[in-house]
């Protein structure tokens, strides 16, 4: 690392500078999820997180809050997918522990994009009569200030949504502390929100992926990058594009152990004394 | 035996769907929605290569590269056609609820929680052709009243609304929307139902022609191109499903 590059931490370290109450925004199943971090932050664990989907969440949200990690939600749903429900969610939500923010996927992406730009926030179209207006009292209609003459042009408006760390996986960064996320965007748009941006790889490479621009036009440069951490097979058993599949057998198992308190407790003791800190 | 006996009850919905898309230039379809899926890219081949097909989640069929917002970028500008929604709850008045059962009071502690909204609150207004679709048809799922609106079937006036929903599909027929009486049709019926069985089935009210037609089957050509090359192309974004459909995988 270059004496201007973010930190090459341990994942442990690196899992230990998402502190109690971070407002801590975190990818869907399809993009990259770092899930050897989110089994650190458990083993700690970590207290009154502030769940954000980006713009919903499977596997990392569901574990986070059966581990009693959470404090908040606020995303545009929160499921397993093809697994089924999100067992410790729906079980949190209904014993009254957890604070539900409800959204709507676009709704998610203009408040990062409102932070992003560094604007209170964003109007967007949609939302009128929904009851989502009725439990987001944050989320405001207003009138289209910039409407034709004498025509009343009600728009919602979402405040910005500034997360204090954005935590991902990706393939690779480079020594200089940029990190290519190839076409998974999305990342690089929680990157630009945030305070603070930490990441998981695959692999740290030679050279500088900004050189070529191909590489390029997928890297988010090191300037909003906080500490890096290498954990190969970061994102299992989820996926990771192009990299390796999901493990379906241990995803399964997962959304069936985690149907009951009890069965989740197994599963987390299991998992923690299988997979000691390596750092 | 008539033909269409032949035909599975997923086939039965995909090929009732596939002709709502015919002629439109772009359908998106949102991930783990197969038969949604299946149809487009059947009304894509029928198309001959005139409709654009984005099928999220798909490695092959999935042309976005600005990551998660653009589909509703593109859905704001008007670049997309039609898009499919479902819901835990669906009412008479085409409002869909993917949030919880219960009375809103209770919120967020649900008598039953689904995992949320997704998109809807934005799609359902923007896309000009919503296809509702919900393969279970009982009165639980199609409801007098949601409990919570994700998205309102329809809109004031006043209220920017470029899209909504067309039509619902469920497993056992079709219902037409009308959006200015904000009241569903029964279009039509798949095969073997009647429409005591739907009057029985379904929680909302709804009109009932006074001779409802079968749904179509589709030609034997459209069927063996969907039994051929649209299932291959089915199984490399939905195996799971291809597999259960047609045993490829």
């Amino acid at each position: 690392m270059l004496t201007s590059a973010p930190p090459l931490l341990s994942v442990s370290v690196l899992a230990a500078r998402i502190g109690n109450g971070t407002k801590l925004v975190l990818p869907a199943d399809y993009s990259g999820c770092a899930m050897a971090v989110v089994t650190e932050l458990m083993r700690r664990p970590v207290r009154d997180l502030h769940l954000v989907g980006a713009p919903v969440m499977g596997f990392q949200a569901d574990q986070l809050i059966g581990a009693g990690c959470v404090a908040r939600v606020e995303a545009a749903a929160v499921t397993l997918g093809e697994h089924g429900l999100a067992s410790r969610f729906t079980a949190a939500l209904k014993s009254g522990e957890l604070e539900m923010w409800d959204a709507t996927c676009p709704a998610i992406h203009a408040g990062l994009q409102a932070s992003e730009k560094g604007v209170p926030f964003m109007p967007m179209r949609g939302l009128i009569g929904s009851d989502l207006l009725a439990v987001r009292p944050d989320w405001k209609v207003i009138d289209n200030p910039l409407a034709e003459d004498g025509k009343r042009d009600p728009i919602a408006i979402i405040p910005a949504i500034q997360p204090d760390v954005a935590l991902f996986h990706a393939a690779k960064a480079d020594r200089h502390g940029n990190v290519w996320i190839g076409i998974r965007r999305e990342l690089m748009l929680m990157a630009h929100a945030s305070k603070a941006t930490f990441v998981s790889v695959e692999e740290i490479v030679d050279g500088n992926l900004l050189d070529d621009p191909a590489l390029a036009a997928g890297t988010i440069p090191s300037l909003y990058i906080s500490g890096l951490a290498v954990a190969v097979r970061g994102a299992a058993p989820i996926g990771l594009a192009d990299c390796y599949s999901a493990d379906n057998a241990a995803l399964a198992a997962y959304a069936t152990a985690a149907r009951s308190s009890a069965g989740f407790r197994d599963w987390l003791a299991r998992k923690l004394d299988r997979e000691p800190v390596t750092a | 035996m008539s033909a269409a006996s032949h035909l599975s009850p997923s086939e039965i919905m995909i090929a009732a769907v596939a002709p709502m898309l015919e002629g439109l230039g772009h359908v998106a379809v949102g991930s783990q929605s197969p038969i949604p899926g299946s149809a487009a890219l059947l009304a894509q081949a029928r198309s001959g290569g005139r409709m654009r097909v984005s099928i999220l989640g798909s490695r092959d069929q999935n042309p976005f590269t600005d990551g998660g917002r653009e589909l509703f970028d593109c859905a704001g500008q008007g670049r997309i056609d039609a898009f499919f929604l479902s819901g835990g709850q669906i009412d008479g008045a085409a409002n869909i609820n993917l949030v919880g059962t219960g009375e809103i009071e209770t919120y967020p502690r649900h008598q039953q929680r689904f995992p949320g909204s997704f998109g809807s609150a934005y799609l359902y207004y923007v896309v000009p052709r919503v296809i509702l679709f919900r393969e279970e048809h009982t009165p639980r799922t199609l409801v007098k009243v949601v409990d919570f609106i994700s998205a309102p079937g329809t809109s004031a006036a006043n209220v920017y609304r470029p899209g909504g929903p067309f039509a619902l599909v469920t497993s056992r027929c079709v219902f037409s929307f009308d959006k200015h009486r904000a009241r569903f049709t029964l279009q039509s019926l798949h095969p073997g139902v009647t429409t005591a069985e739907i009057a029985e089935y379904t929680g909302f009210a709804y009109d009932t022609p006074a001779r409802v037609p079968e749904t179509p089957s589709p030609d034997p050509a459209t069927l063996a191109l969907l039994r051929g090359d649209i299932a291959r192309l089915v199984a490399a974004t939905y195996p799971g499903f291809a597999l259960k459909t047609w045993g490829i995988g």
